[in-house]
């Protein structure tokens, strides 16, 4: 039997909008584009509109590693590169052929493989960007050999795909996945899987790994709190991690030797009319998973991602690298009346300031109203409630606001990225800007120790 | 609901030109956002981070906190009434609302002239400093007129009011930023600046004739003198300040607290537990002609603002310690000072206000030890690991 954990601090919350466990195809998108903006980097473009591309053909670089690419999802031609202010560069996009053509990396068996073939054949084929490595949750270095590898195999964030129904069928990819990883650290793969999770599980099967279940709320999915509760991330080690649906991507590379990145994506949220899973691929237009399928109103906003961590993003924008879900919610631009005064039922607070502590189970429409104004910190204690680490989140903040390096490594930013916070920033009376405050630190920090 | 005040909103939209950079009314900009986030929760949307926020602010936060007051504020206002019939005798004439009526015509101004002085204030500062105004005032300035006797004369409350809010609060940079309590601050001036206002046994009835003792039980115990049985203590129709003599409302301002988590559990009964064990450590260790170390250690508890303090004041989360161990260290020794301060000083019977003051001063180090007890912790796991 495998080790338990049960996490005591978190909180869920119920939102309607739950995706059905049914998948469906997407409408098939015409544009597909890599965002330079999901990742920390600046990126050198090795295209230009006009360029024919197969899937798995380079798009851009990262100008600090070039070794590092960013490959097309699709065939086609280069549609445009967008950029935004001073030039930054948004996002090249591809405009798709009918069919794709993959540029071909060969099948191979993982374990006849060095590790230095596998690290070739993923930077070239543009899978490598799918690692993630802590600290700060920057591209895995291939020049790093990580102390551990952790997947965890369920989200606890609010509407969250379930990856147990997507990934049935994945089982080979998700194995060559595992055992890519294994190799790459040299040692069996962490997974962390949801306490209760069925013995018949796509997870449960998979060799090469150790299996840990957790128990509780959200944030339990989160890689980041089952690292700190199993092997906790101390200066200068490393430590990779992948979302579970990515390691498919990875493992495909060498069942199928292409990039091949089909997603399954959950629509999920209160404006969606029938929320459901689709097939689609990374990168893909978001209207090709929304059109006709949201409710016929005004005032909505699309997230790429989920409502704790996700971006806002118009509907002409495209899926991100790392998405898994696409949540719409209200947008909530409407001034309230008294609305600190009233009883407020129908509004959800973590806190007994409102009747939702009477009814935990229910689920929430919450729209994306601030609910007050930003304020200095006042309430002690709050964050400590949803935020499940020995970590003290109001000091690290405060270390992150000052610029204080040396206190942010003490008081333990290797362990956290702002996803881990989101919480406390949902759950702050004052309307602290708690992800922002540590990714600002997190910037600071890599550019002040490197 | 959101409709329906719908006239309201579209004044405001069109009067807020005025209040605007270059309008003719600029100088009361941070009067109108004030009044108007007081209205409207206003209709801002995130744009960096969770997407979705908690349905708690800080004013629903600091209206819940005056909510809890309310028991011990309307008992104050009959007990000035009640204290002020006993006093010149015509008790047995007068009749509920007489004395509640009474007590309200008394405290109602020291209410008034504390918030208008503690929000011009505020107003003022928000407006230099382009700030939002804070809620924090809303409880500070309803604390202050409950812990003054009722006899103060409203131009020393004002002033105590001004020195707390500029000294104690906005020059340190407003709500969140203050070091001290600042309704204990504006007691504290008070007392030292006006101390016959504020002590003695002429100032806790409100027209008090001459003949009448109206010592407080704190007084009374720092001397020797018989106390008023447990019962009376604890429902609070006794003299003292305002909002400070009936344990009981308190307690009912303690369950909203409690309930609804705005203060911490930890405070409430570290400071209580601190108290209560000091009071029995010192009245089995000191010689017996140091009477008011013999008080029974619950009376401890019920008189003077020991109660009133633990609930409302200790449990400030500005200035009290913030980390969980940190509560505990600090409401123990919140208890302990207060008492301490009581039975060992021959010259003052009340104890909590400066204890709490000492402790706010403290509470930064004890935190300071509880985060380095968490960094040492890091540490040692690296040690272990190379």
């Amino acid at each position: 039997m495998s080790k338990v954990i049960t996490l005591k601090k978190g909180l869920d919350i119920h939102l309607n909008g739950v995706a059905e466990k049914r998948a469906g195809d997407a409408e098939k998108a015409v544009f597909y584009a890599v965002k330079p903006v999901d990742f920390r980097l600046i990126p050198k473009l090795s295209v230009k509109a006009g360029d024919a591309v197969k899937a798995g053909d380079v798009l851009f670089t990262d100008k600090a590693n070039p070794a590092i690419r960013f490959t097309s999802p699709v065939s086609g031609t280069v549609e445009s590169v967008n950029r935004g202010e001073r030039r930054k560069m948004l996002e090249v996009v591809v405009k798709a052929s009918p069919e794709i053509e993959y540029v071909d990396f060969g099948r191979a068996d993982v374990n006849t493989l060095s590790r230095e073939e596998l690290t070739e054949r993923m930077l070239e084929s543009g899978v490598w960007p799918l690692l993630i490595q802590r600290p700060y949750g920057i591209i895995a270095d291939p020049g790093v050999t990580p102390k551990a590898v952790f997947v965890s195999a369920f989200d606890s964030s609010p509407l969250a795909p379930d990856f147990d129904f997507i990934l049935k069928g994945e089982e080979k990819a998700l194995q060559a996945g595992i055992d890519c990883l294994k190799k790459l650290c040299g040692k069996e793969v962490n997974l962390g899987v949801k306490a209760g999770t069925a013995a018949d599980s796509v997870f449960l099967k998979l060799k090469n790994t150790v299996v840990t279940r957790f128990k509780g709320p959200h944030p339990a999915g989160n890689t980041g709190v089952q690292i700190n509760h199993l092997n906790p991330i101390n200066k200068g080690e490393f430590v990779w991690t992948i979302n579970i649906q990515d390691l498919v991507i990875l493992g495909r590379l060498f069942t199928e030797g292409r990039y091949d990145a089909r997603k399954t994506i959950a629509l999920t949220g209160s404006e969606v009319s029938a929320p459901a899973y689709y097939h689609t691929l990374s990168g893909a237009q978001i209207s090709s998973l929304t059109e006709g399928k949201l409710k016929n109103r005004v005032h909505q906003r699309i997230i790429s991602g989920n409502v704790l961590t996700g971006q806002k993003v118009p509907a002409d924008n495209f899926l991100g690298f790392y998405a898994n879900q696409i949540t719409v919610i209200p947008e909530g631009d409407y001034s309230e009346f008294l609305g600190w005064a009233m009883p407020g039922f129908g509004k959800f607070s973590a806190t007994k300031l409102f009747p939702s502590f009477l009814c935990p189970k229910k689920s929430y429409s919450l729209d994306a109203n601030y609910h007050g104004e930003a304020r200095a910190f006042v309430v002690s204690g709050q964050y400590d409630k949803v935020f499940p680490m020995d970590i003290l989140p109001v000091y690290l903040l405060k270390a992150a606001l000052a610029g204080d390096i040396d206190k942010m490594e003490q008081l333990g930013i290797y362990e956290v990225l702002p996803e881990d916070m989101a919480l406390c920033e949902f759950v702050c009376t004052s309307k602290t800007p708690v992800q922002q405050i540590l990714g600002d630190g997190i910037d600071l920090m890599i550019k002040e120790t490197n | 609901m959101i409709r329906r005040m719908k006239f309201l909103r579209n004044y405001l939209d069109k009067i807020k030109p005025n209040f605007e950079k270059g309008g003719k009314l600029e100088k009361l900009h941070s009067v109108f956002t004030g009044f108007e986030s007081f209205l409207f929760v206003p209709a801002h949307t995130t744009r960096s981070g969770a997407h979705i926020r908690d349905a708690a602010d800080m004013k629903r936060t600091m209206i819940v906190v005056v909510l809890a007051l309310v028991p011990a504020l309307l008992f104050g206002m009959y007990n000035a009434g009640y204290q002020h019939f006993l006093a010149t005798g015509a008790l047995a004439g007068a009749g509920f609302w007489q004395l509640f009526l009474y007590g309200f015509l008394k405290v109602l101004p020291m209410i008034v002239v504390s918030y208008a002085v503690g929000l011009s204030i505020e107003f003022a500062v928000a407006q230099i400093k382009g700030h939002e105004i804070n809620e924090g005032f809303l409880v500070s300035g309803l604390l202050i007129p409950m812990i003054m006797p009722v006899e103060a004369p409203l131009w020393m409350i004002g002033l105590s009011t001004a020195f707390a809010v500029i000294i104690g609060k906005e020059i340190f940079g407003g709500t969140g930023m203050n070091i001290w309590n600042p309704a204990l601050l504006a007691r504290a001036f008070f007392f030292f600046s006006y101390p016959s206002m504020i002590s003695g046994d002429a100032v806790w009835i409100a027209g008090k004739p001459d003949a009448f003792s109206g010592a407080t039980p704190l007084a009374e115990a720092a001397v020797g003198n018989p106390l008023p049985d447990t019962a009376t203590l604890f429902w609070g129709l006794i003299p003292g300040s305002i909002g400070e003599t009936s344990t009981f409302c308190i307690l009912l301002g303690a369950l909203l607290l409690l309930a609804t988590g705005i203060a911490s559990w930890k405070i409430m009964l570290s400071v209580f537990a601190g108290g209560y064990l000091t009071a029995l450590l010192i009245g089995s260790l000191l010689p017996a002609d140091n009477v008011y170390a013999h008080v029974d250690a619950l009376q401890h508890l019920l008189i003077g603002g020991f109660a009133f303090g633990a609930v409302f004041m200790a449990t400030d989360p500005v200035t009290s310690a913030q980390t969980g161990k940190g509560k505990f260290i600090y409401g123990l020794l919140v208890g302990v000072m207060a008492i301490v301060i009581r039975t060992l000083n021959p010259g003052y019977p009340e104890g909590m206000m400066l204890a709490i003051l000492l402790m706010n001063t403290f509470a930064p180090l004890i935190d300071w030890f509880v985060v380095q007890g968490n960094i040492n912790r890091r540490l040692k796991r690296i040690k272990a690991t190379s």
